[in-house]
């Protein structure tokens, strides 16, 4: 058996990668795992955060929110709810919505009014996860 | 004179109306593709979800799961999923009417009814028929995007969660094929232990290590179930509503053609019973001055 594991990243609109790779490493809830050939089967949830794979010495990045990860018999599956490569990334509307949740959370402390603060957690680590792997200064 | 003319017109009009409808037939059998291929495009996570939700139900206790719990019913959320534009046929209309009596039904029994609308035409409907409405999404069945699903499943899960809402049903126009769409009912909330229970699946995986714990999973996990199955929901009356479009727009040229050529009949009747009187005329004045 080749050093490879088939990784698979599937969203609700397509099937994103579906590739042999030498390491795939993801935000595992209780920190950031990889995983090589032959890993024992494991079944986490995932963290909105970034996502990395090598294929012969290259790697990818990609920004995935909230999902879980199966490992079995050499075939590690990635469903999240989203997955972007860096190269997909719209920084402008990523930049917005970091503004945005930036501006909820802020007024979440100081009015104390009906605001959603987990939701706006998780907005602002999506928005920051995207600028993260599409490269951009923050 | 001025019949033949009017019957020339009404059949000029009938034709505008023809390509009309004959177009929309085209775009709604072009739309309907695309909304069939991201029914499929969505099948593979949709099955790897389930078949991981059977598993871990398998292994962890499902009483204890909050989503989970099985109350009393005194409140039922409706959910009537329709599309965001009419002129497709009796679509809309039985999918809203079939909400109507199911809700009535539930208040005949003594339970209170909520209403959650997604697509214009559901919320519009609603907006005064004396039910209680406490969630509007509309203008999204045109792309229908997880983040749509989401919302909503969020909303529903905080409703049910608080207790304001002891079941949540679904009522979506189920694709079943080109020709035929079903509303249909789908209870998402308490989450049920029989979509889920795959006991032989559970002992089969015993090996997995899992992380965090199998119940601590499957609670991050349930709320994104429900929006999963919001989801499909809606990508089902999509496709549906551009089937139903498709068939309603060709009955409506067939019915078109049907009329132009029954107006053509009478109009050349008419042209030609015109020609007849004149020549009458004609050959009659003639005699009259031969006599």
């Amino acid at each position: 058996m080749a050093n490879k594991i088939l990784l698979e990243v599937v969203t609700p609109t397509r099937l994103v990668v579906s590739e042999e790779v030498d390491l795939a490493t993801v935000p595992g809830d209780a920190g950031v795992f990889g995983v090589m050939a032959n890993h024992t089967p494991l079944l986490s949830t995932l963290k909105i955060g970034e996502m990395r794979y090598t294929v012969d010495g290259k790697s990818t990045r990609m920004a995935l929110s909230s999902g879980f990860c199966e490992i079995s018999k050499n075939r590690m599956t990635v469903l999240a709810e989203a997955a972007e490569f860096s190269t997909d990334i719209d920084v402008d509307r990523a930049l917005r919505a970091k503004e945005r949740a930036e501006r909820r959370l802020q007024e979440a402390q100081t009015q104390r009014e009906k605001i959603d603060v987990a939701r706006a957690q998780a907005a602002f680590a999506r928005a920051m996860t995207r600028l993260k792997v599409a490269g951009h200064n923050t | 004179m001025a019949a033949l003319k009017d019957i020339k017109n009404k059949i000029v009009g009938v034709k505008k109306t023809q390509q009309i409808t004959k177009a929309m037939n085209m775009v709604a059998a072009a739309k309907l593709r695309g909304a069939q291929s991201r029914m499929e495009d969505f099948r593979p996570y949709a099955s790897k979800f389930a078949a991981v939700m059977g598993q871990l139900a398998g292994t962890a206790n499902p009483s204890t799961f909050p989503l989970m719990a099985v109350r009393p019913v005194k409140t039922v959320l409706v959910v009537p999923i329709t599309a965001d534009r009419g002129l497709c046929g009796s679509f809309n209309t039985n999918i809203l009417n079939a909400a109507e009596r199911f809700a009535k039904a539930q208040i005949a029994e003594g339970r209170n009814v909520k209403m959650a609308c997604i697509g214009k035409k559901a919320v519009n409907y609603f907006k005064s028929r004396g039910f209680e409405v406490v969630y509007r999404l509309a203008d999204v069945m045109g792309n229908v995007q997880m983040f749509n699903a989401r919302a909503a499943g969020q909303e529903f899960t905080r409703l049910f969660l608080e207790g304001q809402v002891d079941e949540v049903q679904l009522l979506y126009g189920r694709f079943v094929n080109v020709v035929t769409q079903k509303p249909t009912f789908k209870k998402v909330l308490p989450i049920s232990s029989e979509g889920l229970g795959d006991a032989d699946a559970a002992a089969s995986n015993s090996a997995y290590t899992y992380e965090p714990e199998p119940e601590a999973i499957l609670n991050n996990l349930m709320p994104m179930y429900i929006n999963v199955q919001i989801f499909h929901a809606m990508l089902e009356t999509a496709a549906s509503e551009q089937a139903a479009r498709m068939t309603s727009m060709d009955n409506a040229t067939r019915a078109c053609k049907d009329i132009i050529s029954s107006l053509t009949l009478t109009y050349n009747k008419a042209r030609q019973g015109a020609i007849t009187k004149e020549l009458m005329d004609i050959v009659g004045g003639a005699e009259a001055l031969k006599g």
